[in-house]
């Protein structure tokens, strides 16, 4: 199964290495990994995409609690959130066929951002399954290169992970 | 003052009062500033053995350890030693030189990247940038370390940050929002482990390092008496619980007492107290304690459920957790159980063949705790000999066993006893050494004559990697692929050597005499070199991946 966290580090050098590092070492399985700073500009998020079972997510957490430069840890899997993923897709488009493709990009809510004789790329937004759904569309144009950014979450409503607030954390 | 009168400043506002370290090129500033230091600095002859050294003070003195090493080659001469003291969860400061900053990246003459080798091998490690980080990283590494479960904290100096001037202002608190151990029990989790306890008929509590750690003994001991459970010790909790005690079992696992094994397999509750379930202990896991509850008690959370399923998890520290379950303590009802423990004790007790004339290892080791009456700190290198130490040395006290357990470093013991005798010179230190291991840092013996330390250092010399042997002859056949050591050197001759005393000893009749002799000598090291018979075996021995009660019982009976 796959889980989400909320990773609250500090925001300094090498703190992506050391996550990185515990997860492969411990040898757990990480899907993906998008960070980027908080409100607060001395700590990063980390939204982690992780597969496993319960035990598993258990250890990931415990172990991921024990670096120092951890902050906090949300477990956002059974939460009720809204997930969003940027991809940026180049595809094959030669100018018969941008009418059909913008017509696509719309359905999606997609942007097209760049134009060049014979490829376009494509911006979209949206979780993943969205995202999964239009790649596979593209790839009938044929897709020359596409990035990701890896899965952001918020929990909906007036839940929300404070940042000075204590988080229980563990030597 | 410079970065480097900085880092000496910091370690005397942290009252470190001996320092294990090498010197090199880009530890020369600091090398500078420990010149007019009034803090005592140990030169090993390999930094391997300066922070085995500092590792073994650590152990038996529970303050922190501390080593320096330059940069590139120094540095990474500490890895094994970090690994070691990360596995076992001692408290160590390593301090390294780094190249200059502007240098760092570009492959500079001796650099490494000793940050990025030891992160999974340390706590927690700094790379320090600004001559002003250099109090708070000092301050913070020495709590880390120290703290919560201890273990080994590195922070890397560029040379021009040591030589670089700066403002020194040490801080009094540490503020680390990441970094917050949980010391206290929580009550609802005490009363529920209590409740189990009392219901419980068959309980056995197995002490691990934690126990010695948080220095816990006496209420471990309150607790087994009060509610009449026996106890068993990892390797690592050896001391934690006096061996000469009736509820004592002595060792668990792969090489424990055939009765520890016995009773652990058949406990309703199992009690791991400051231990970690480690492959050693359990045997085959999925047939570890098959009837049993299970209590855990451990300051590390990640280490609860990590290896088995537990019943009641309790994160705390020990001391205060059995502080806490003694108050609510009751007699549980375990006659039955101990007395037919007793009977396992009876029929099954440690023993070994020996004919006459033979020297037999185990009669060394049995010997030495005699002499010493167990009041003696005990350092060990790897193999068989460290096995039989566990087995056949009566520890009686907390931190007198100093052994390499979760690593197995060969060539731990010698530098390791060097830094317990420096940090308890009022102590007798044994070394119980393998002939293989010695050999991995016998140049400490300089540092151990040097400073006139006078360790007895008690060669198990079988002429094998003995314990690598063993499994060869139980498993491959006895195709003994190498792991002889009968090209070993004359240890009377190197012992001499160095200015220390050699004696060798080749009948059982010789043991006790040359026993006799080194405890007189107060000035030097002593080297035993015990030619025990060459191809015997561990017993008990559990094979490996079986579950602990399919213990070979070997020789003896
Ligand atoms: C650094 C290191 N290398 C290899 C090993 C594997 N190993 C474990 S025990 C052992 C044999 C040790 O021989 P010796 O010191 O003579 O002790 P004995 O078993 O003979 O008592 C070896 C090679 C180890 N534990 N550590
Ligand atoms: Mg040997």
């Amino acid at each position: 199964m796959k889980h989400v966290l909320a990773v609250i580090v500090e925001n300094k050098p090498g703190v992506l290495t050391r996550v990185a590092g515990l997860f492969s070492r411990r040898g757990f399985n990480i899907d993906s990994i998008a960070v980027g700073e908080t409100e607060v500009p001395e700590l990063s998020r980390m939204t982690i995409l992780v597969e496993g079972d319960e035990n598993t997510i258990e250890q990931v957490i415990k172990q991921l609690n024990k670096l120092v430069d951890v902050v906090k840890i949300s477990n956002l899997t059974n939460e009720s959130t809204v997930n969003r993923e940027l991809a940026l897709i180049k595809v094959k488009a030669e100018p018969h066929m941008r009418a059909e493709l913008t017509q696509l990009a719309e359905t999606f809510r997609a942007k097209i951002v760049d134009v060049s004789l014979d490829s376009l790329i494509v911006e979209v937004t949206g979780d993943v399954e969205k995202l999964k759904a239009f790649e596979l569309l593209l790839r009938h144009f044929g897709i020359q290169e596409l990035a990701r950014t890896g899965k952001i979450s918020l929990m909906r409503g007036v839940k929300y992970i404070k940042m000075n607030g204590e988080g229980r954390k563990n030597g | 003052m410079t970065g480097a009168q900085m880092v000496v400043e910091a370690l005397k506002q942290e009252k470190v009062e001996v320092i294990f370290g090498y010197p090199g090129g880009a530890v020369l500033p600091l090398y500078d500033a420990l010149y007019d230091a009034e803090i005592r600095h140990i030169m090993p002859r390999h930094e391997q053995g300066g922070i085995h050294a500092a590792d073994g003070y650590a152990r038996d003195t529970g303050k922190t350890g501390v080593c320096i090493a330059t940069s590139g080659p120094g540095a990474t001469n500490l890895v094994t030693g970090i690994a070691n003291a990360y596995m076992d969860s001692v408290p160590l400061v390593a301090l390294t030189g780094q190249v200059p900053l502007h240098l760092i990246g570009t492959d500079a003459f001796q650099e490494a990247d000793i940050t990025g080798i030891t992160m999974p091998i340390t706590k927690h490690n700094y790379l320090v940038k600004d001559v002003k980080e250099i109090p708070r990283m000092i301050k913070e590494a020495f709590y880390i370390a120290s703290t919560g479960r201890p273990g080994p904290v590195l922070i890397d100096f560029p040379r021009d940050i040591l030589a670089a001037e700066g403002f020194f202002k040490y801080p009094e608190r540490v503020e680390m929002r990441g970094y917050k151990p949980t010391y206290s029990g929580h009550g609802g989790q005490i009363n529920r482990a209590m409740r189990v306890i009392k219901e419980a008929r068959r309980p056995v509590i197995c002490a691990g390092g934690g126990v010695l750690i948080s220095g816990a003994q006496q209420e471990l001991l309150q607790l087994s008496e009060i509610a009449q459970i026996p106890v068993t010790n990892t390797l690592m909790g050896l001391g934690s619980f006096p061996r000469s005690h009736p509820l004592s079992l002595g060792m668990l696992g792969m090489h424990g007492t055939v009765y520890a094994n016995y009773a652990v397999t058949q406990s309703d509750l199992f009690i791991g107290v400051g231990m970690r379930f480690d492959d050693r202990v359990t045997g085959k896991l999925e047939q570890f304690v098959p009837g049993a509850k299970v209590i855990h008690i451990d300051i590390d959370p990640a280490e609860i459920g990590k290896n088995i399923p537990v019943n009641v998890p309790i994160v705390g520290d020990i001391k205060r957790v059995l502080t806490q379950m003694i108050k609510k303590a009751q007699k549980c009802d375990s006659g039955e159980w101990i007395s037919r423990i007793d009977q396992w004790k009876q029929e099954f007790p440690l023993c070994y063949d020996c004919a006459e004339k033979e020297l037999k290892p185990q009669y060394v080791i049995e010997q030495i705790s005699k002499i010493t009456g167990g009041n003696a700190i005990i350092a060990t290198d790897v193999g068989q000999h460290q096995m039989w130490t566990a087995q056949y040395f009566s520890f009686e006290k907390p931190r007198t066993i100093i052994s390499s357990g979760g690593l197995g470093t060969m060539g731990y013991g010698l530098p390791a006893a060097i830094g317990a005798q420096i940090g308890c010179p009022d102590e007798t230190v044994f070394l119980i050494a393998g002939d293989g291991s010695i050999q991995m840092n016998s140049q400490e013996l300089a540092t151990a004559v040097f400073n006139k330390l006078p360790i007895k250092v008690a060669i198990i010399n079988n002429r094998y990697l003995g314990m690598v042997r063993q499994w060869q002859e139980l498993f491959y056949e006895r195709r003994y692929s190498s792991t002889s050591l009968e090209f070993g050197p004359d240890f009377v001759k190197l012992a001499e050597a160095y200015g220390a005393v050699g004696i060798r000893i080749t009948t059982a009749e010789e043991v006790v005499p040359a026993l006799e002799r080194a405890m007189e000598i107060k000035d030097k090291p002593v080297i035993m070199d015990f030619l025990v018979v060459s191809e015997e075996n561990v017993y008990p021995m559990v094979p490996p991946a079986s579950p602990i009660d399919q213990i070979l019982r070997g020789g003896g009976k």
